[in-house]
């Protein structure tokens, strides 16, 4: 408890409570209470009395279950990389302003004012069969059948790239036009060319940023819903963990379930977190100390 | 490896100009420097002092012109390619190495082997007296520390040319005397060449063999620091170099010594030029706050009565502000203590009243 001079507990602190009090009850209402209601939920199935883990042990036992696990990976680690990758890329060659900047960052940035569903809409028309790309590479006999493109693995990956895109985008040209220029300037004085600099001095300094990108991303990807339905095959290929959930809550009306693979779900994220953040230890185990001062 | 033999450069040349867009921030800026000079580029901010520096180290291309060293054009050359040295005003270490790191990676990248590595960087540790911390991180030193340790990471690499960009700018006023005279050090046991850039005149004048004043991206005066310092050519360097009083006025005569009198509202002043006026011309009386005599005979000549206004204390001597009798205001400076109010007789020596041109607009003044 933070005190005043006079060793008097400070007014400020019931002032600091009251004002709290809002957000908090707001938190625990809306986050805290319904997530441990899930879990409670989650281990009180339906067909039985009491405490059981009957449901977690029912999807890792079926397979139909159980490979939705495999099937949100494989979607969400090649995009969260490809996602993580561009922006980079990006933002990297941006970071010191380009020509028409404005208009090429409202261009990239474009696609967040959409919302999933009319973005999900717009792939369909331009990516599907009889989409304009498609009519194009067939018009310019570049191509005798139609790609597919959507209502399958691409279509998903398409419409999650340009979803997470902007995002991750703006968060690192942020993080990285942060860093003092000069910090690379002396570099190259030193004698480093550029990618000596990306590689020994920026990237380092950039590792914070682009670990917190990769959570974001891998977090948003994993959890994939809307994408996976509207241009992949939920049924199928696409049929993501989330889909598993929102099928046993809706389709088959058993709650318990349903929570138990949200669970699930969520401790898969988790780990995914713990992977990154270790990961990100390892690549600049020595940049931690130093940072605070540029 | 002794650094004493560090090749140096024998000559460096350039003609330069840098517009951003519409805006001209070098204006055909040239200079050509032989043998192992200290040289100062001295200018207000915006001057295009820094964009000079910059240039010459490849950081900022060029929109016209020449950069030659020793014979051979550079200006096409990326900054890793030109063996220079930079420090920076922000000392631009990197957050993430130790010490130790930071001075020993542009060895690394020249591929020298490890052995050779570790005996230069503790070699350059002794010179800059920072032996000992080549395990910390540039964030758990004083920034006076980190900037002997942005200049050792420059200097261990033998630079042909070192540059540096305001280095003392973010030290206290205490730690900036201190690297002032560290700086001199290295540079003369060195036998550097250094292209140093500062808006501080102190600095400038302490430091260079030569100080090139800049204004608007247009070189204004080059010459040695004596010549900066007792002859500046215009209003604007004479600002610059502590002239703080001016008196706009026409000249009267001018003798065959090139002495001037001349009549300013009020009052009759003598001294001296370096330019070559007509009677009737419009020119500006200048003088040091110091070189104003404080309760002199009042019948020499530029001897005036005046009343201190403002006085402040500043140790040694005194600095006021006087109103003349003739309605003027004068900075002076004094041993003799004076007292707000009091009446004096300030006289002006004539060997110490410069009188220069009349500047177009923006007159005496605007430089703080």
């Amino acid at each position: 408890m933070r005190r005043s001079k006079t060793g008097e507990p400070s007014e400020l602190d019931l002032l600091a409570i009251f004002c709290l009090l809002p957000s908090f009850l707001y938190v625990m209402v809306m986050f805290v209470y319904p997530f441990l209601y899930g879990i409670y939920l989650s281990v009180h199935p339906l067909k039985a009395d009491g405490f059981s883990l009957a449901n977690y042990i029912a999807f890792f036992t079926d397979q139909y279950q159980y490979k939705t696990v495999g099937i949100t990976f494989r979607i969400a680690v090649p995009n969260t990389i490809m996602v993580v990758a561009v922006s980079l890329l990006f933002a990297y060659n941006m970071r010191r302003g380009i020509w028409m900047e404005r208009t090429i960052t409202t261009i990239l940035v474009l696609p967040i004012s959409l919302g999933v569903v009319l973005l999900a809409q717009g792939i369909l028309g331009f990516y599907g069969g009889k989409g304009w790309f498609n009519q194009f590479l067939l018009g310019s006999g570049l191509l005798e059948e139609p790609l597919v493109l959507t209502h399958n693995f691409i279509g998903v990956m398409l419409s999650l790239f340009m979803q997470q895109f902007p995002f991750c985008f703006l968060m690192l040209l942020g993080y990285i036009s942060g860093i003092d220029p000069s910090i690379e300037n002396s570099a190259r004085t030193l004698g480093a060319n550029p990618w000596i600099v990306f590689q020994r001095v920026m990237l380092p300094l950039i590792a914070p940023g682009l670990a917190m990108a990769f959570a974001l991303v891998f977090i948003l990807s994993f959890g994939t819903f809307a994408s996976a339905i509207m241009l992949g095959q939920p049924a199928g290929a696409t049929r993501t963990i989330a889909i598993a959930a929102y099928a046993q809550a809706f389709e088959m009306f058993d709650m318990p379930y349903a929570s138990a693979i949200a669970v699930i779900m969520g401790l898969f994220q988790l780990a995914g977190l713990l992977v990154i953040i270790l990961l990100r230890r390892r690549m600049v185990m020595a940049a931690t100390m130093g940072v605070g001062k540029r | 490896m002794n650094l004493t033999k560090c090749k140096t450069i024998d000559s460096l040349r350039f003609r330069i100009t840098k517009r951003f867009g519409t805006k001209t921030v070098l204006q055909d800026f040239a200079l050509e420097v032989r043998g192992k000079q200290f040289i100062t580029l001295l200018g207000p901010s915006g001057c295009g002092k820094s964009t000079a520096l910059n240039i010459v180290a490849g950081l900022i291309p060029a929109t016209e012109g020449e950069v030659w060293i020793d014979g051979g054009r550079i200006d096409h050359l990326p900054p890793e390619k030109r063996g220079f040295g930079m420090v920076f005003q922000n000392y631009a270490l990197f957050p993430h190495m130790t010490v130790f790191a930071n001075i020993a990676f542009g060895l690394q990248l020249q591929r020298r082997p490890a052995a050779e590595i570790s005996e230069r960087v503790h070699q350059i540790l002794e010179l800059v007296q920072l032996v000992g911390y080549e395990g910390r991180y540039p964030g758990q030193l004083s920034g006076g520390q980190q900037q002997r340790i942005a200049i050792a990471r420059a200097l261990v690499l033998c630079p042909r040319l070192m540059l540096l960009d305001e280095p003392l700018s973010n030290l206290d006023a205490k730690l900036r005397v201190e690297m002032r005279a560290e700086i001199k050090r290295l540079h003369s046991s060195l036998d550097l060449t250094s292209i140093y850039v500062t808006h501080d005149q102190t600095e400038a004048l302490s430091l260079s063999d030569c100080i090139v004043v800049m204004k608007d991206g247009v070189l204004i005066q080059a010459g040695s620091p004596q010549e900066i310092h007792d002859q500046p050519i215009n209003v604007f360097v004479a600002d610059f170099m502590g002239f703080r009083n001016f008196f706009p006025s026409r000249v009267v005569a001018v003798g065959p010594e090139k002495e001037v009198c001349a009549e300013s509202p009020g009052m009759q002043l003598r001294g001296r030029t370096q330019h070559t006026f007509t009677p009737g011309a419009s020119v500006v009386a200048a003088i040091r706050p110091d070189d104003v005599v404080v309760g002199g005979d009042a019948q020499s000549p530029n001897a005036f009565r005046a009343k201190a206004e403002i006085v402040e204390y500043l140790g040694r001597e005194d600095e006021a502000i006087v109103t003349l009798e003739t309605g003027g205001r004068l900075w002076v400076r004094t041993a003799s203590r004076l007292a707000p109010g009091e009446n004096v007789t300030v006289v002006l020596p004539p060997e110490r009243v410069i009188f220069f041109p009349q500047e177009e607009q923006k007159g005496p003044g605007v430089i703080p």
